[in-house]
């Protein structure tokens, strides 16, 4: 059996663009491997059959529903699990996000399977599949092989564009039986905002504020720049985790992703769920006082420094050159 | 209640990884030090016993790791933890992220927590898993990325950034739960909780002592294996200043921007 199983999270009545992204690559796959690629959705009425048999559109010739509670893991463990032992599937696959994550490890436990995480690329050679993952700060790719049954394999976010065919899936619905400790964690409110509302998508400069700044009140530093540039300012999760910015302002894996002109990151340090949200924009550049910070590894322009004595001077200058 | 809380021994952050070439495996013969992360979850221990929202009998730290993991057991007692336990076994050599989590949930199996906290990754393998793995050979609710757990009516209210937004999880226990690195600020241990640390109950297991499956662990027991180590794709490395006069340097930024016409 070559069959691969994607994972397709959705919120709203809306699917994630990274699982879509995740079902393209899977059809990819599976075709070299001679195989299918079939997606599963856990959720409640939302999934209509319509939209379940949109997974199509990406490649997948089945959509597997089952009826569960949505935005948790191990409820999805429990249907992915009863899926493969019926259908057989060689592989499992989940575009980047939080619960593929967790899904992923859970299968990987209850299939005794191999897990890759953070995959950036997969590769179809002699019937099986072989997946990349950059490891120690991206400074090296191991690649992963797998044996026995079921591999693993979760993506790093924006590893896989979505790729439209234009197909449709046949829907199947699933009964599953919870396993009773899947059950034991109830979600009491999903997907708040916090923070004021801000659109930061469509700015070609964005100014990125990270833990460097101190403060809340440092983003005043932030803004000014911003104000002088013509731009709009954007977080890490490490400060609106603290509260000193809005969600809606966050950049990375749970965050936004961007691709603006110039991406100017201050206090940053540059982890690997911060660079995938903007390691696609144009120049980027980095203040950080810190000379071995991984932000200086894909910057463009990097400025080893404190942002306290440089984004001021900065401001004046950027207001100054625009004035002459 | 009992809580474990799950901690590593990793390489300092101030010694460069690498792969050694002759194990395929990392090198860990520099300075190690308890994964920063972890001190999240010791924290989140420590404040929970001391919250007084429900009665905390006992935090233990868990490892698996080579000998020199008991210097992470002792760093996390003199945090606050009271006793400590040991995995070491050749056996274990190897082991994978599916096998690591077996192995841990076996020990653990012994210790029948109310409460497995952990760090939200580990700063070597950066697998951001072993929680999940755990927690479903432990047959336990597990959420990823907690960063505020209240004690609400003998559950845990929990809150997380997830894909969109902020989720608020009412989870049972005995449950699993990781940390995120925003849950808390870790204390410093004290003199005299560092020298003490030595003398706190340490428990060593090999696999055998936790009722671990040989064939499930090691290299052999891994059902992935990871290899062929390349470097990236050389990526044009950007330009670097060293800010020493600021006035020069704003105009050199001024300059760079201004050559992209980004001004
Ligand atoms: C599952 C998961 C999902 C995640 N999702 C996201 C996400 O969506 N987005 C995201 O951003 N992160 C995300 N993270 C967190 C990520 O791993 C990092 O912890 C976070 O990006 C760090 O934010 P930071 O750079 O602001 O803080 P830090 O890593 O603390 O860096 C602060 C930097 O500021 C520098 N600095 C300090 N003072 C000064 C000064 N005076 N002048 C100049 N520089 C200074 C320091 O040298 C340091 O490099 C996620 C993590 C996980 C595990
Ligand atoms: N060998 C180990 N022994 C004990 N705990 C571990 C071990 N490996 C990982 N952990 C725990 O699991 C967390 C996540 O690690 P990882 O999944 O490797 O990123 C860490 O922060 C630790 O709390």
């Amino acid at each position: 059996m070559s069959d691969i199983l994607v994972y397709v999270l959705h919120y709203e009545g809306k699917l994630n663009k990274n699982s879509l992204g995740a079902v393209s690559e899977g059809a990819r796959l599976a075709a070299e491997l001679g195989g299918q690629c079939h997606a599963v959705v856990v959720g409640s009425d939302d999934l209509t059959d319509a939209l379940c048999a949109t997974v199509g559109d990406w490649g997948a010739t089945k959509c597997f529903r089952a009826k569960g509670p949505e935005g948790l893991a191990q409820p999805v463990v429990d249907v992915m699990a009863k899926v493969i032992d019926d259908n057989g599937h060689a592989y499992a696959l989940f575009g980047g996000g939080l619960l593929g994550f967790e899904i992923g490890a859970g299968l990987a436990a209850r299939k005794h399977a191999g897990v890759t995480m953070e995959v950036t690329a997969v590769r179809a050679e002699n019937g099986e599949l072989i997946a990349e993952r950059p490891i120690l700060q991206d400074s090296q790719i191991s690649e992963s092989r797998y044996r026995g049954g079921l591999g693993v394999i979760i993506a790093r976010l924006n590893a896989f564009e979505p790729k439209q065919t234009g197909g449709t899936a046949e829907v199947v619905d699933v009964d599953v039986e919870y396993s009773p400790w899947s059950t034991r964690a109830t979600m009491i409110g999903r997907g708040e905002q916090r923070g004021e509302d801000i659109n930061i998508e469509d700015a070609d400069v964005l100014i990125a504020g990270g833990r460097g700044l101190g403060a809340a009140e440092g983003f005043k530093l932030a803004e000014d720049l911003a104000a002088a540039m013509g731009g709009a300012v954007a977080a890490t999760r490490a400060v609106v985790d603290a509260g000193w910015y809005p969600y809606s302002t966050q950049i990375g894996q749970t965050g936004k992703t961007v691709a603006p002109k110039l991406y100017l990151a201050a206090g940053i340090s540059g982890a690997i769920q911060h660079k995938v949200g903007m390691q696609g924009s144009e120049n980027i550049v980095a203040i950080n006082k810190d000379a071995n910070a991984p932000i200086f590894e894909f910057c463009d322009l990097g400025i080893v420094g404190d942002l306290n004595k440089i984004l001021p001077k900065l401001t004046e200058a950027v207001k100054a050159k625009k004035a002459g | 209640m009992k809580i474990c809380v799950l901690v590593k021994q990793v390489p300092d952050a101030a010694v460069a990884k690498r792969i050694d070439p002759s194990t395929s495996r990392l090198d860990r013969s520099g300075e190690t030090n308890l994964n920063p992360f972890d001190t999240h979850a010791i924290e989140a221990a420590m404040q929970l016993k001391e919250g007084g929202a429900i009665a905390v009998e006992e935090v233990v730290a868990v490892t698996m790791g080579p000998e020199n993991a008991v210097r992470a057991l002792h760093k996390a007692v003199s945090l606050g933890a009271d006793r400590s336990v040991h995995l070491c076994d050749d056996g274990l050599v190897g082991s994978d992220v599916a096998a690591t989590g077996y192995a841990l949930a076996k020990v653990l199996e012994r210790e029948k927590p109310d409460l497995v906290l952990l760090g939200q990754q580990s700063d070597d393998g950066e697998c951001y898993t072993i929680g999940a793995v755990v927690a479903d050979h432990l047959q336990m609710p597990s959420l990823t990325q907690v960063i505020k757990i209240d004690v609400e009516d003998g559950n845990l209210r929990c809150e997380r950034q997830a894909e969109y937004g902020y989720d608020t999880v009412s989870v049972q226990i005995p449950a699993v739960i990781s940390v995120g690195d925003a849950i808390n600020e870790p204390r410093y241990p004290s003199l005299k909780a560092i020298m003490g640390a030595k003398k706190k109950p340490l428990d060593a297991l090999g696999s055998a002592d936790a009722g671990i499956d040989a064939a499930m662990v090691g290299a052999d027991g891994s059902r992935v294996s990871c290899g062929d180590f390349k470097s990236p794709p050389a990526k044009g490395s950007g330009t670097i200043i060293e800010d020493e006069d600021t006035n020069e340097t704003v105009e050199k930024i001024v300059a760079w921007l201004d050559e992209r016409k980004l001004i």
